[in-house]
This record gives structure tokens, sequence and C-alpha cells, in this order.
């Protein structure tokens, strides 16, 4: 570590100190909102970092937890850690335009580095930690990255196995020493030791520096992002600084973020969603951004630090309010009654509350008490007692889980973006929150939707290019800006709020000629804690069919409670009272599909509980843990057939990869289970 | 082997392995009328990784206990850091600077994970127990540097997450984790680690062989071990102890004893007439 470390004292309470921007906002008489001409001389995340060193030098721009305590770094000392950083760079041969890439979990060091590399006019290009050696060959030799920073031995030896294929790859610089003292040092170097010869070098470099940060304008590159897309290779968008900073300075005004929010990062440095957060309106705005000790200390680590402001994919809710129905089944009858009761009334007016609307007084009594005896405590064991904005994206979330974090009284919100936007497309503003629609245009977007009901944008935010694929480029971006998403929407006519309806290409035909819109069904079924994933098959087919993945944690737990003994994940996916519990479900949501006229069609004949989790490893997610349809489609062919033809039960081998690249195959026999489909009277539905 | 017994020695992968740390000379230790170890004699050089193995009942635990200081051989002499060590009690043991695990764990269940690793610097406090209990001037120090220290090896062994839980509720695998971290942080010069793989899957065997290398390399601790995994002791040592009925049948590199006959036999089992 740093000599610039504050330490706070061991053995007290590790909430880390909020200085003087705490929740309540400032004290102290610096002005924390932005002017909005600001804009003029900050063009780039570099100039961005000079300003918040000079107007908020003393207050916190990143925290670690570390060693079992919140180590802090304000942002003068930030600008220094980078800056010694980027004279490293130069001192090791970084040249204006070179790549870097960028490989590991959240930490300071790596939101340095990147700034690092802009400000010598190299370009970052951060990919995902847990990506395969054959992935990471491929995005790297893709963008020719001369230099990589990574986190520990682990992905040093990942590099080292892929090199021989990376023509244009020099450097590698780690963070953790750990095991590496015998490796050859020629073309590795430690990220101190890269700051230090920084610093060593600074009369000799600085003056490159400044001249090399003053050319960067706001159609430089900012970054370049690779997007691990549903099928095909990644494509690396190129992002400019006009996209990242007007992006983050409109959506930061659309939500009031100032220099005294917090954030968590904890999502993947290669998506998005945290460069826009964690590097845009962190630096616009000068809020501080914490990292967690490590991945399995996520939870405590959002507790303790009570962020502002939250931003997480559906699947992360989905865990959670997991979690608390897990606990609450092993709590005493007495509380858990309680917190039914509560609950109950939380769902009732919680929302209303939330968004302002009239609420009776005894509601509004009765919603208090129950924020002192559960919400409030429930709250803050999630680690959301602060939260003013939160925001849900990446997926559709399930009515019913988005539904339950509003009564709590949490804000919380959806917005629908890319990546090719820089995020932001449409949000949700304060006060019209609703599960089924992704809210409004946001600030600076318009959008346009075709007769095929495909939505179109442009933007400040939209994307320069896809690197090195002007092909792709052409067919996504017109001329004109607009720029085609691939998910088909529509606006409602009273509201103004956009809805989705799937992936353009995922939403088909049945064989009768009903509409096939396999998330909608999915996300129903996803719904039920049981059910961690779902999968719906049945374009241009006369009847639909599904596969299923159990959540282990929720069906393990009550394996536990019904003193069912299971030896592996397979042998519990296929126990028949799973089964039939996973097919009370389906069949609930069977009842619910065939409410709906257009989708009625879609209820599930048949369906299969897999032996295995569909995984991104294998291939059949991608690694922000969306289904690859056709992969999936195409790997499992003979469960399908079987789903099809009528078997009982389907016998097969799937090939496996572990996490460290070995591969395996297990080979299960799974049982078939038929489903009962409402009859629709508008439609045919085929006998079973 | 002779070229080896007196000074230090260059493993294949380049390590420097140092001078004789601890000798045992012709130990022999029964329980009444039952020889547990007969006239046995190795030595561990510091920084290297040594091994014994043996089959079940060859008394590879009851070397282990007289290193630590647990049994007294009836014959024989141990002699540690250049000096005959006179007769001890396990606690003057560890205060030489001798830690160890258990094979069956025996961590403070009721404790934290955070409290039991604390538990292992106890011999590096200096303050009595009402300096303590006032948690002023010295004594606060001395638990300031505790703890950090206690936090260095939980970041190690990466059990962060797990720092606050009561060791009870701790899955098996990570009981012997937490083991490990209580005696790294006795910052000893010779880690004693009994069966540190025992009932662990293939996975957890990896990621403990990972641990014990890393700690050796980092820390350069002199690790003797005993386990009963062929493959993994074959992997991890530098030398290896054989033993078969309290006797010692083979001494060498894991390559010398997957070689040596009696080992073979004893491995694979040969008529005893």
């Amino acid at each position: 570590m740093t000599a610039t470390l504050k330490q706070s004292r061991w053995g007290e309470e590790n909430r880390p100190d909020s200085g003087e921007f705490g929740p309540k906002g400032a004290k102290g008489g610096i002005e924390l909102t932005q002017s909005s001409e600001a804009t003029s001389g900050l063009a780039s995340v570099p100039a961005l970092l000079q300003r918040n060193a000079r107007e908020f030098a003393n207050k916190a721009a990143y925290r670690e937890k570390e060693f079992g305590i919140w180590q802090s770094w304000t942002w003068a000392e930030t600008e220094k850690e980078i800056e010694a950083l980027a004279l490293g760079f130069i001192n090791l041969g970084v040249n204006e335009g070179d790549f870097i890439a960028i490989i590991g979990r959240n930490r300071p060091h790596f939101y340095w580095a990147m700034v690092a590399a802009q400000s010598v006019g190299a370009v970052p290009v951060p990919l995902y930690q847990d990506a395969s050696a054959e992935e990471m060959a491929y995005v790297m030799e893709h963008c020719g990255a001369r230099f990589v920073v990574c986190q520990d031995q682990e992905q040093v030896d990942k590099v080292i196995e892929i090199q021989d294929g990376l023509h244009q790859f020099e450097h590698m610089i780690y963070v953790d020493p750990r095991g590496l003292r015998k490796y050859d040092h020629h073309a590795l170097h430690r990220f101190v030791d890269i700051q230090a010869q920084g610093r060593a070098a600074y009369y000799e470099w600085i003056e490159d520096l400044k001249a090399r940060r003053e050319k960067l304008t706001y159609d430089s590159t900012c970054v370049m992002l690779y997007t691990s897309g549903t099928t095909g290779k990644p494509k690396g968008v190129v992002l400019s600084n006009r996209n990242i900073i007007e992006t983050a300075k409109n959506a930061s005004e659309f939500d009031h973020l100032n220099a005294g929010d917090e954030i968590l990062a904890y999502l993947p440095m290669a998506w998005v969603g945290d460069f826009i957060f964690s590097v845009g309106q962190a630096y616009w705005t000068g809020f501080c951004t914490n990292c967690p000790e490590s991945p399995e200390t996520m939870m405590t680590d959002l507790r303790e630090i009570g962020p502002t402001y939250y931003f997480a994919p559906p699947r992360i809710f989905e865990t959670q309010l997991t979690n608390v129905m897990i606990r609450m089944e092993d709590a005493s009858p007495f509380k858990k009654r309680l917190f039914d009761v509560f609950m109950a009334h939380a769902k009732k007016v919680g929302p209303a509350i939330l968004d302002g609307k009239p609420v009776g007084l005894w509601d509004r009594l009765k919603y208090k008490i129950g924020d002192l005896a559960i919400y409030g405590p429930l709250k803050n064991t999630l680690g959301f007692s602060r939260v003013r904005v939160g925001y849900t994206a990446g997926e559709a979330i399930g009515p019913e889980i988005f539904e339950f974090y509003r009564s709590l009284g949490i804000n919380l919100k959806q917005l629908y973006g890319q990546t090719e936007a820089s995020v932001f497309i449409t949000v949700q503003p304060d006060g019209e929150v609703r599960a089924d629609t992704v809210g409004v245009p946001a600030k600076g977007v318009e959008i346009r939707i075709e007769e095929n009901g495909e939505i179109y944008y442009r933007s400040e935010g939209t994307f320069v290019e896809y690197y090195k694929n002007a092909e792709s480029t052409a067919s996504t971006k017109d001329a004109e800006g607009w720029v085609a998403t691939g998910d088909a929407g529509f606006f409602e006519p009273d509201t103004g709020h956009l809805r989705i309806i799937d992936r353009a290409k995922d939403v088909g035909t049945m064989a009768d000629g009903s509409l096939f819109a396999p998330k909608y069904v999915e996300n129903k079924l996803k719904f039920y804690p049981d059910i961690l994933e779902a999968v719906l098959f049945g374009n241009g087919k006369d009847r639909c069919v599904a596969f299923i993945n159990i959540d282990l944690t929720a069906v393990g737990n009550w394996a536990e409670r019904n003193n069912i003994a299971y030896a592996s994940y397979q042998e519990l996916a296929g126990h028949p009272k799973v089964l039939a519990s996973i097919q009370s479900h389906v069949e609930a949501v069977n009842e619910s599909v065939a409410q709906d006229e257009m989708l009625s069609g879609c209820q599930v004949h048949r369906f299969v509980v897999l032996h295995k989790e569909l995984d991104a490893d294998d291939g059949e997610m991608t690694r922000t843990r969306k289904v690859r349809r056709v992969i999936v489609a195409d790997k499992f062919k003979d469960i399908i057939d079987a789903l099809y033809d009528g078997s009982p039960q389907i016998s097969t081998t799937t090939e496996v990869t572990y996490e460290d690249g070995r591969k395996g195959a297990i080979s299960a026999t799974l049982s078939i289970v038929d489903a009962k489909v409402q009859t629709v009277t508008t439609q045919k539905v085929a006998a079973e | 082997m002779n070229d080896m017994s007196t000074e230090g020695y260059t493993t294949a992968d380049g390590r420097k392995i140092g001078g004789t740390l601890m000798e045992m000379k012709n130990i022999t230790l029964s329980f009444g009328g039952v020889k547990a170890i007969t006239d046995i004699s190795f030595d561990i050089k510091e920084g290297e990784i040594r091994a014994i193995i043996g089959p079940n009942g060859a008394g590879k635990s009851s070397m282990l206990n007289v290193i630590s200081g647990f049994y007294i051989p009836q014959q024989g002499e141990v002699w540690y850091q250049g000096a005959k060590r006179p007769q001890m009690r396990p606690y003057e043991v560890a205060r030489q600077g001798i830690a160890r695990t258990f094979q069956n764990i025996a961590l403070f269940d009721g404790m934290s994970v955070l409290d039991n690793v604390m538990t292992g610097r106890l011999n590096h406090m200096t303050t009595g127990l009402l300096a303590q209990g006032l948690w002023k001037g010295k004594a606060e120090r001395e638990e300031v540097e505790n703890r950090e220290r206690a936090e260095k090896i939980i970041d190690f062994l990466e059990i962060q997450a797990i720092r606050k839980t009561p060791v009870a509720r701790l899955p098996y695998g990570l009981k012997k984790r937490v083991e490990l971290a209580r005696a790294l942080a006795a910052e000893p010069s010779l880690l004693l680690l009994d069966e540190p793989m025992a009932g662990m899957n293939v996975e957890e065997k990896e990621d403990m062989s990972r641990f014990i290398l890393d700690v050796n390399d980092e820390f350069g601790t002199t690790i003797a071990l005993i386990e009963h995994d062929m493959g993994v002791v074959m992997d991890l040592s530098d030398r290896v102890v054989v033993m078969d009925y309290g006797k010692k049948i083979g001494d060498g590199t894991p390559d010398e004893v997957r070689n040596n006959q009696a080992v073979i036999d004893a491995y694979l089992g040969v008529s005893h007439d």
C-alpha cells in the first residue's frame, strides 16, 4: 500500500467517516451543485480530475476496505496517485493512442489506471476479470493492447498463457505481488514500482504529461468497452469524452446527484454501467467511490457504506429478496407474523407514500410503526438505509420484486440503456415509477420507433464506432446518428413512458400466428425464489416448452427444512418433490399468462429442470448474465427435441468448463414434466 | 542424500534452502509396551517444506507431537536452532517459534474467526492483564499491531468475508483455513501441519496447497507437514520422510522416495512372514 493511506483505528466500528459530506449534504461552505457552464474547459476525465483536486481537495474520492478498515484517498491524493502512475506509464513507453487492457475487480488502482491511461493519451480497455483465456485473447488481440494492468497472479498467469498469440503485447503491471516473486520480471512490473518510477522521473516527463493532457478534446476516445453480446464475437464500443461527460452530466442533473453522494462500486469494471457511475458521474459530481474488500464481502461492505446512489441488475435484487425470505422462514413465529402483517401493509400503501400520493392518516401511522419495527431494520440489513436513488437495469425486473423494494420506501427506479448509448436511453423520473415501463427519454435523448416496433435513439452519448468493424457500425448506426437497439417496444399513449416488449430478434410467432415473447413468461417464472433462470422455446412451434434452473440457495434451504437429503446440485434438481413444486409454479404462471390475450399462446406445456446451472464459462450466458438463447438451444438440442416429442425422460451428456479452463462432462437422465395449461377461447391450444 | 545433510541446497524450482533448523536424533517413543516411534533421525532445513508420510498408525502424528513438545520421547534428542532442546512444555515450544495445526480442528468454536486468529498472537503480547483491561498506552498500541498482523493474514488466506463469523458456523474446509491462519499469526519459524487436507475435496485441496506454497514463498516459513494424499505430498514437498510401524523406511526428495522399494512395499503391501 502507498504511504498516503489514512488509517482509522483498529477495532472500532468500521463504518467509514463520512466526513463533512454526510448524508445530510453540505457543511463547511463548499458549493456542491454543479454550475452548467463548468463544461467549458472540462473536456476530458483527466480535466475533471484536476478540477476535483482543486475544488474538493480534502473530500474523499475513493475508499477501499483493506485489512479490515476503510482506507481512503481524497481527491487531492487521488490526483497525485494518478499523476505518478501516468508518469510511470510514459516512463515505461506508453504512447498516445496505445490501448491499455485493465483486468481486475473494482479497486481504486484500476480506476486510477484508467484515468492515468487517458492522461497520457492512451485508451483504457477494461476486461471482464472472469473471462476465459480465450475470450481475453480475442479482445486483447483485437484492440492490440500493448500494456496490461491486472490484479494478481491469477490474471498474470492467464495473460502469460495467451501472450504468444498477442502480437502487440509488451508489458504487464500487477497490483498484488503475492506468488509472483519467482516470475521473470523483464516485462512484468509491480503497480507501486511503476508509480515510484514515475515519481522519480517527475522532472523528466511532467512537461510531456501536461502536453498530452492538453491535447485531449471532447472528441478524444475516453474508453473502449467490449460488449459481451448474446450472439457472436464481442465488439469494441468506442466512447468519446463527449459521450461520457455529457451523459454523466445529464444523468447527474436528472437525479440531483452531488459531491456528497456515495456509491459502492462492485459491478464488473468492463461493464458500461460501472464506467458511467464510478468514473463518469463520480468525476463529474465529485462523489466518493467505495470499493469492497473482496467480492464475498460485498453485502457487508454495502451495509457499512450505506450508499446514497445505488445500482444493480435485477439478479442482485432477486438474490437479496431470496435471502430475506429464506431467513424469514427460519424466524420465530411471532417475528414471521409481524413481518407478514407489515409487509402486506407496505405492499398496499408503501409505493403510494414513496410517490407522495395521498394516503389516509391511519395507513400512514401504521406504515410509520412498520418502519420502526420492520422496514427500517430490514433496509439497514440490506444496506439500503440511505439510498436516495436506486436503479435497476440490464434486464427486466420481476414486478413483484420491484414492488417489494419500493414498498419498503426505497426509491428504486428502472432505466433502459445500452453500452452504445453510454447507458442512458430512458429513465423513470421520481414519482412516475412503474414496474412495466422503463420511463421517459433521458435528457438529451431522442427516440423513434420503427414500424416493426424496433426502438431507435440518438443522443450526445451515442457511441463513436465499433473498433475495427465498420460493417457493424454501419448496420447499427445510420448517417444521421440513429442507433438501432434491437429491442422492440412502444410508447404508452397517455403517459409517454416506453414499454419494452422483448429483444426484437427474440420476439417471434407461434405456428398459429400468435405472438411469442419469451422474456415475459421467463420473468414471471423467475419471480419464484426457487427458480433462478428460465428459458422459453416455441418460436414457430405449436406450443411452448421451457428449461428451468433451480436456485440452489432457496431450494437447498427448503430441502434442509424438509429433511430432504441430496448430494449434488444435479440430484436436488431432479428430486420428485422439487419437480412437483416447480410444476405448481409453472402452472400458476400459465394461469397468469392466459389472462393476457396477446400472449396466451406462450403457456408452458412441458418443462425440464436442467441438471446444471447455465453459466458464462460454458458460453451459455454473457458475462452480464443474459441467456444466450441460440447457444442454449443448440447445446441442449436433444432435450428440446425430447420436450416436443413427448418422451417422459431424456438421457443427456453436457460438456462443462471449470473456472480454470479445464473441461469435463456431466451426464444425467432428466424427467420431463407436463404442466397444465389454460384453455383460451380466442385461440386454439393443441391438446396435450 | 549425503550432500544435503549438513548444509543448505537449491531446489529444482530455484529456491534456496538454508541450514538445519531442527534435527531429530534417534528418537524413540513408547506408550507402555507399544513402541510408537523407534530410533528415528531426520532433519528439517530452513525454508523447506518437509513432509512426513506413512500408512495409518505409522507414528506420524506421534512424531509431530514430539516436535511440538506434546510427547516427551524416552530416548533421543531434539536439536532446534543449533542447540539441544531441554525437556519442554508445549507452550514453551510455542514460544520458541513453533506453531501447529491439528488433525481434528482445535479452534475456539464460540469465538469469531478474527478472535481465533488473534489468539495466535498471544506470544507476541507483553503487556499484563491489567494494562490490557484498561487498554491504554502500550497495551493499545500492541493490540493495534497485533490486529494489523492478524488482518494481513486474514487477507492472505482470503477469509475476509468470515472475519466476524463464529467458527462453529463454518464448514470444515474453512475451519482448516482458520486454523492455518491462527498458526501463521504466531509468525512461526517452524510451522507444523497435521493432515492439512484430510477430508477435503479436490478443489479445497488445491486451494490449501496453493496457500501452503504461498506461505512458504511469501513469509519464508519452514513447514513440516503430515499428509495422506500422496499426490499432494509429492507436489508440495522438497523432501519426504517415510515412516512405517514406527520406523523410518525412507528419506529424500519425492522422486527418490517414490522409487524406494521399502516405501513401495509399505504402501502397496507385502506379506510379513
